[in-house]
């Protein structure tokens, strides 16, 4: 029962930082249906900020707590930051193109970033600090849930709800939901659309980042390659729960952690992944929108 | 006006050089502790972003206006490189020209490049395999690279546990493809847009992931070795004769190929994937068969990927499952993409540049990728229909005389 537990946890941290950077792609999608293919670079280039300011600072001999504040904070505005060239860069000039032109624009600007890093950086594997502290409560139920993991889970969990709230109750985000149901309509009553796909991007890369800092100080190492493997285990996760659908991304990206920790814990480590990949499969074929998507009746 | 330029790109500037200053200026290295700040490189991304945002602006600019013009004429523009390809004049000598070129390449370039060019001509196949699936029937494949490697692991097994020859695979390999296409293509029937891709990835990563782990059928990661390369009625040939003939072999196939594609677009089936592509419910009205159609659509566009994977197996007599990575299957979408979706004069010469094109940016070494990262991005901005653009077939009509 306890084996159950401790890979109940696992899967649940495991699908906590799929959520945070699967939000990205399920919010980017619903409103400009774009498979944003370069969103993992974001989240690695989140985790690369990250890093580099962790190490500034702690040369100059900081306390670990500031530093890991002021490292995720750093990297959550560089990553918007990019996040929002990007989408000026490679998407806005293609918004009345064919879909796939601006799909291949996004393959461009995730070897682009991918390999921006590469040469300004390394390619080598560095180190990433474990700065996430152990908690002195935590200590008797250290051998089901180590203290990382309760932060991912709680910081993932603040996240998911105040992106609900913002979606739900403010301006910006009564604009998105007007955007993502009709974008010609939602221009028509006045909603200033450029700026509600901007924002978009930034709150996607902004999760994202969050989410590179969390795995990366979980995980105790990052090169430039991080992204692309997370982004697409990040986009399954999104596609399963249903693209689109905030709450079938964080739904898509749990079910996907527990199976996978699940798979691993009682199965094989072999097959994880291509179990994964089945299992969305077999969904996908009895629910062909995902869990929670809707599927449109087509108008003729 | 001018002040107001150099005003915008000067904040541009401003805006670039925030943005690269921590990955760009700082380099960590936390093995051995050491920082190292490189504060020119803040210098040359200002600069090089205020050259280039005045550039872009001026260039989208006259994207649009161009955009503009074609709207207030409200005819469809030909672009000049569907003038080429419509004038008999230009085409035939075009053809006689690269028909020389084609065969007495091998003797005039070396072997380095001879091998490039099978490479090449190996993603013409893929390409226009692709584009059956893809441009013509309008269904997103991710995991198109899983054929390749059916076909690639056909040649390979077949050979190895029964010692089947490259001519008796090279059908074989294609029809197992085509098998696979078949049973990717049921599950998938009522799939669409971007489900349709995240489940052929899936399907992608399935197949590569169980030939990596599954080390008794297919010796894992490591690959297998020793493939034999094609024989020629027993001959014996040394290493340069035979990457010659492969690359006859592969000049034959993908006339071959190019010749069936042609027909197969013109053809009943290929006026139905059209149809499916613009709009599934009236091509159903119209009669079509769905189910049919989509499954044909996978299958015949599978079935090139085999005989690419035959070739490919025989060529490098090495396989193993990363060179089947979902990257494969990237790349194979640009070189459909980048070329011109649907139009397979488009396919041929974007396979062509996206396999020479790194081969020749060599010079730029390590920068290569980034550049050809830059390059779809600014293909893809400022032409996205592709370097040919596909016609539509239209029907003039010629006013009757009273």
């Amino acid at each position: 029962m306890e084996y159950f537990f401790e890979l109940f946890l696992g899967g649940l941290t495991r699908g906590s930082i799929y959520a945070l950077i699967a939000l990205g792609y399920t919010m980017v999608y619903g409103i400009v249906q774009l498979i944003n293919f370069a969103h993992g670079e974001i989240y690695m280039i989140g985790a690369f900020t990250a890093l580099i300011v962790i190490s500034v600072l702690t040369m100059m001999g900081w306390n670990q707590i500031a530093i890991l504040l002021i490292a995720a904070g750093v990297a959550v505005i560089y990553s918007s930051a990019y996040g929002y060239t990007m989408e000026k860069i490679a998407y806005k000039p293609l918004r009345q193109a064919p879909r796939l032109s601006a799909l291949i624009s996004a393959i461009g600007m995730s070897l682009f970033l991918q390999n921006y890093v590469l040469l300004a950086q390394t390619s080598d594997f560095l180190p990433f600090p474990g700065l996430i502290p152990d908690f002195e409560f935590m200590e008797p139920y250290a051998h089901i849930i180590g203290s990382p993991e309760l932060v991912i889970i709680i910081t993932t969990t603040i996240v998911m709800i105040s992106l609900t709230f913002l979606i739900k109750f403010t301006k910006i985000g009564k604009a998105m939901r007007a955007t993502a149901q009709d974008r010609d309509m939602a221009m028509l009553v006045g909603v200033d659309v450029n700026r509600v796909i901007s924002m978009t991007f930034i709150i996607g890369s902004a999760t994202a980042a969050i989410g590179g800092v969390l795995i990366a100080s979980h995980i105790g190492q990052i090169n430039f390659y991080i992204g692309f493997i997370a982004g697409i285990k990040a986009f399954v996760a999104a596609v399963l729960g249903g693209i689109g659908s905030i709450p079938g991304a964080v739904l898509g990206s749990l079910i996907l952690g527990w199976t996978e920790s699940f798979f691993t814990g009682y199965i094989s480590s072999d097959y994880e992944d291509v179990f994964a990949f089945i299992f969305l499969v077999v969904i996908l074929i009895f629910r062909p929108a995902g869990i929670l998507g809707r599927s449109t009746a087509e108008k003729v | 006006m001018l002040v107001n330029e150099l005003k915008k790109s000067f904040l541009i500037s401003l805006w670039f050089m925030f943005l690269t200053f921590p990955i760009m200026v700082i380099r960590v290295n936390t093995v051995e502790n050491i920082i190292q700040w490189r504060w020119a490189n803040l210098f040359f991304v200002g600069i090089g972003s205020f050259v280039l945002s005045a550039l872009w602006r001026y260039l989208i600019r006259r994207k649009e206006q161009g955009i503009k013009k074609t709207e207030v004429d409200g005819v469809a523009r030909v672009t000049l490189s569907q003038r080429l390809l419509r004038e008999r004049r230009f085409t035939i000598p075009a053809l006689i020209v690269i028909a020389i070129v084609a065969l007495a390449f091998p003797f005039v370039f070396s072997l380095y490049q001879t091998n490039i060019m099978i490479t090449a001509l190996i993603y013409v196949l893929l390409g226009l395999g692709l584009n059956i699936v893809v441009g013509v029937a309008g269904l997103l494949d991710l995991g198109y690279a899983a054929f390749y490697l059916v076909g690639a692991y056909s040649y390979a097994l077949l050979n190895y546990h029964f010692g089947f020859g490259f001519w008796t695979v090279l059908g074989l390999g294609a029809g197992m493809a085509a098998l696979f296409g078949i049973i990717l293509g049921f599950p998938v029937l009522r799939l669409r847009g971007d489900y349709l891709a995240i489940v052929t990835l899936g399907f992608g990563e399935i197949i590569r992931l169980i030939m990596e782990n599954w080390n008794e059928f297919s010796f894992g990661p490591s690959g297998i070795a020793n493939i034999p390369r094609p024989g020629f009625f027993g001959v014996e040939m040394n290493f340069e004769q035979v990457t010659v003939y492969v690359y006859f072999l592969m000049i034959a196939l993908s006339l071959f190929t190019i010749f069936v594609v042609n027909r197969l677009q013109n053809s009943r089936i290929g006026r139905a994937w059209i149809a499916l592509r613009e709009d599934e419910v009236a091509c159903q009205a119209m009669g079509i068969d769905k189910r049919k159609t989509k499954l044909m659509a996978f299958a015949l566009g599978a079935t090139w990927a085999g005989f690419a994977g035959v070739v490919f197996a025989a060529k490098t007599t090495f396989i193993n499952p990363a060179s089947f990575t979902l990257w494969e299957s990237i790349n194979i979408l640009c070189v459909v993409v980048l070329g011109g979706m649907g139009s397979i004069v488009g396919v041929i010469v974007g396979a062509f540049i996206l396999i020479l094109l790194p081969e020749y940016l060599r010079f730029l070494s390590e920068y290569r990728i980034l550049a050809f990262g830059t390059v779809l991005v600014l293909m893809m901005v400022f032409r996205p229909g592709g370097i040919v653009e596909t016609v539509r077939r239209t029907y003039q009509y010629e006013e009757a005389d009273h």
